[in-house]
């Protein structure tokens, strides 16, 4: 008697250990389901960017994971006006900020002259737009060229740094970004 | 009660059905021979009220999918093809809009009932936690039926509440991923969100509502004055101070569910867009990427914890936050110490509590309407303070509270004391 229970007992463990890995297993397949797919992945892949009819002072806009990605191509002036320390910044060395480790500097790029930078405003996702222009009216005497979100008035510095004192808690997100050749960007992988 | 197997039919074919399956018994478990308290007030009407509303959005909703394409090209034009092509389609689709929002109305009028009259407590406590899934599943089911119209509202709300997720340390990044199944809200997100809209979430929210009324058809109903009837009963058996639910109180809700139906359609007829606050001015022009409404506001049943959510300075802290003022409610049956049931006999701390936490909510989804700026920030930190402390001091206060006395019977009226 107690050997026919031993095996009931034995039965009923190895069938609910069975169907507990099988089970793991199916819950698995439908997981997997959900990550991008293979189509998802592949346009979402990195992207080319030629930069050969960029002038200087000018930016263009490519979109990127569904995000606008801005590649301004800096002036000297814009270049010398950031080497100028701004005490008004919240984050100048870009420590709170999220940027590849080769842009943390206060060009927020490998080159100064190239500067790619998501441009989805840190509070919540709007788009800032350019005010290249120094000390124009409606910015007041202090700007010095930078960029502007019109959702709720953060203000960031020609290299996407956040001013003090505006909702956007951090920096501009640099992606990951490489130069395969002198005037072609490849947005999505860092070298 | 001794369970009465005898058939309620004399019809041929009712007696022929009643023979295979437990039809009389079913009747009578649940309606002609449940006994609930007979002096019900109105607001034991909200929970057949849910019911009512439940059935318009899964008649509603069934139509709808009928005429719209859930994918990124054609969800808004198949919006606006039902709004203008379909034959009453307009209707159907402003029947089920202005339903989410009256769901909620009717939600919130119910839990705050069951906190009124201490339906959450023993021996109801799993009703509660039952009733917080079915919560749970409906804000679930509202926030991915939002994104459906792929308006540019739908749009950043998504995103927003989607990278809510990505504040989860390690995972985050790769659980958004997941839930989007791309890098942005793309078309993809949008099929699965249907899928869960239409699938996955009634079927829940259905088999949820089965084991609620099930549990609370097993306990049986409370009451204003936090009685147990059953413990008083007649020779037959019957609770003294019940009555049948069917026919004495499914008369009563009949009433009460014309009168909700005459306001409802009043908002369907008149105002389907309630000022912005029912559908969004945002949500009429087609999702765009690249371009954010001004005001990134979730409808008006989440913004109570939308403000607590930008109250906290700290974004991920906030996401924290906004879920604990959610989950907080699950374990009210044991966070409250006190033995009396209904506010009518408690003592004035729990009376004050209820006030300020009832002021604090709804202040709160004024505030989520807000921008976050200046005042506001400083009103949203001090009613996440007062909304927190209700659920967290409520062990000591409750303790304290000086009771009257419990009667014996159902009273019709508040005596003034």
């Amino acid at each position: 008697m107690s050997e026919n229970l031993n095996r009931r007992k034995f039965l009923s463990i190895a069938t609910s250990v069975t169907s507990a890995v099988g089970g793991i297993f199916a819950l698995g397949a439908f997981i997997s389901t959900f990550q991008p797919s293979k189509k998802a992945k592949a346009l979402g892949a990195s992207i080319r960017v030629s930069l050969s009819k960029l002038e200087p002072g000018s930016i263009i806009k490519v979109i990127y994971r569904g995000k606008p990605i801005w590649v301004l191509r800096r002036t000297d002036q814009m270049i010398n006006e950031l080497d100028n320390e701004n005490s008004n910044l919240r984050d100048p060395e870009s420590n709170l900020s999220v940027q590849p480790d080769f842009a943390k500097n206060r060009f927020r790029s490998k080159n100064p002259e190239f500067f790619v930078v998501e441009g989805v405003c840190t509070h919540l996702g709007c788009a800032p737009i350019e005010k290249f222009a120094i000390a124009p009216a409606d910015m007041g005497p202090d700007w010095k060229g930078g960029f502007y979100c019109p959702c709720h008035g953060s203000k960031f510095d020609l290299s996407g740094r956040v001013y003090a004192g505006v909702p956007a808690p951090s920096n501009l997100r640099v992606p990951a970004h490489q130069f395969i050749d002198e005037t072609t960007l490849l947005v999505g992988e860092n070298s | 009660m001794a369970k009465n197997t005898e058939s309620i039919f004399t019809n041929p074919l009712l007696r022929w059905i009643d023979d295979r399956f437990p039809l009389s018994s079913l009747i009578k478990d649940h309606a002609t021979e449940y006994y609930a308290s007979k002096n019900f007030n109105i607001w034991y009407l909200f929970g057949v009220l849910s019911m009512v509303v439940l059935i318009i959005m899964l008649i509603t909703g069934f139509f709808l999918t009928m005429n719209y394409k859930p994918s990124a090209d054609d969800a808004f034009n198949s919006v606006e093809y039902i709004m203008r092509s379909v034959e009453n389609g307009w209707l159907i689709r402003y029947m089920h809009s202005t339903g989410a929002s009256f769901f909620f109305i009717v939600i919130y009028l119910h839990m705050f009932r069951a906190m009124l009259y201490g339906s959450y407590k023993k021996p109801r406590e799993l009703i509660w936690v039952l009733g917080m899934l079915l919560y749970f599943c409906l804000m679930a089911e509202a926030f991915f039926g939002y994104l459906l119209p792929w308006g540019n509202m739908s749009y950043w709300a998504g995103q927003v509440i989607v990278n809510l997720f990505g504040y989860i340390p390690f995972v985050g990044e790769t659980l958004t991923e997941w839930i989007r199944g791309d890098y942005f809200i793309s078309d993809i997100t949008l099929n699965r969100f249907f899928a869960f809209h239409v699938i996955f979430l009634p079927l829940a929210i259905i088999g949820l509502v089965a084991a609620h009324i099930l549990a609370l058809h097993h306990v049986g109903s409370n009451n204003p004055d936090g009685i147990e009837i059953k413990k008083n009963l007649d020779e037959t058996g019957k609770p003294v101070d019940g009555v049948a639910f069917h026919p004495f109180h499914t008369s009563k809700d009949l009433v009460g569910i014309t009168v909700f139906l005459i306001i409802y359609f009043a908002a369907v007829f008149f105002a389907p867009e309630m000022g912005g606050y029912f559908l969004e001015v945002d949500n009429f022009e087609p999702a765009d990427p690249l371009k954010t409404p001004e005001h990134i506001v979730p409808s008006w049943y989440f913004t109570p914890y939308y403000a607590i959510l930008r109250a906290v300075p700290n974004a991920a802290l906030g996401a924290l936050f906004l879920v604990l003022a959610v989950l907080l409610f699950v374990f009210l049956p044991w966070l409250d110490k006190c033995e009396v049931k209904s506010i009518r006999y408690r003592g004035w701390q729990y009376k004050f509590a209820l006030t300020m936490f009832a002021i604090s909510f709804v202040a709160l989804g004024y505030l989520g309407l807000q921008p976050a700026t200046g005042i506001y920030v400083f009103l949203a930190r001090f009613f996440t303070i007062t909304y927190f402390a209700f659920f967290l001091l409520m062990p000591f206060y409750t303790k304290l509270e000086k009771t009257k006395t419990v009667p014996e019977r159902v009273v019709y009226k508040k005596k003034e004391s």
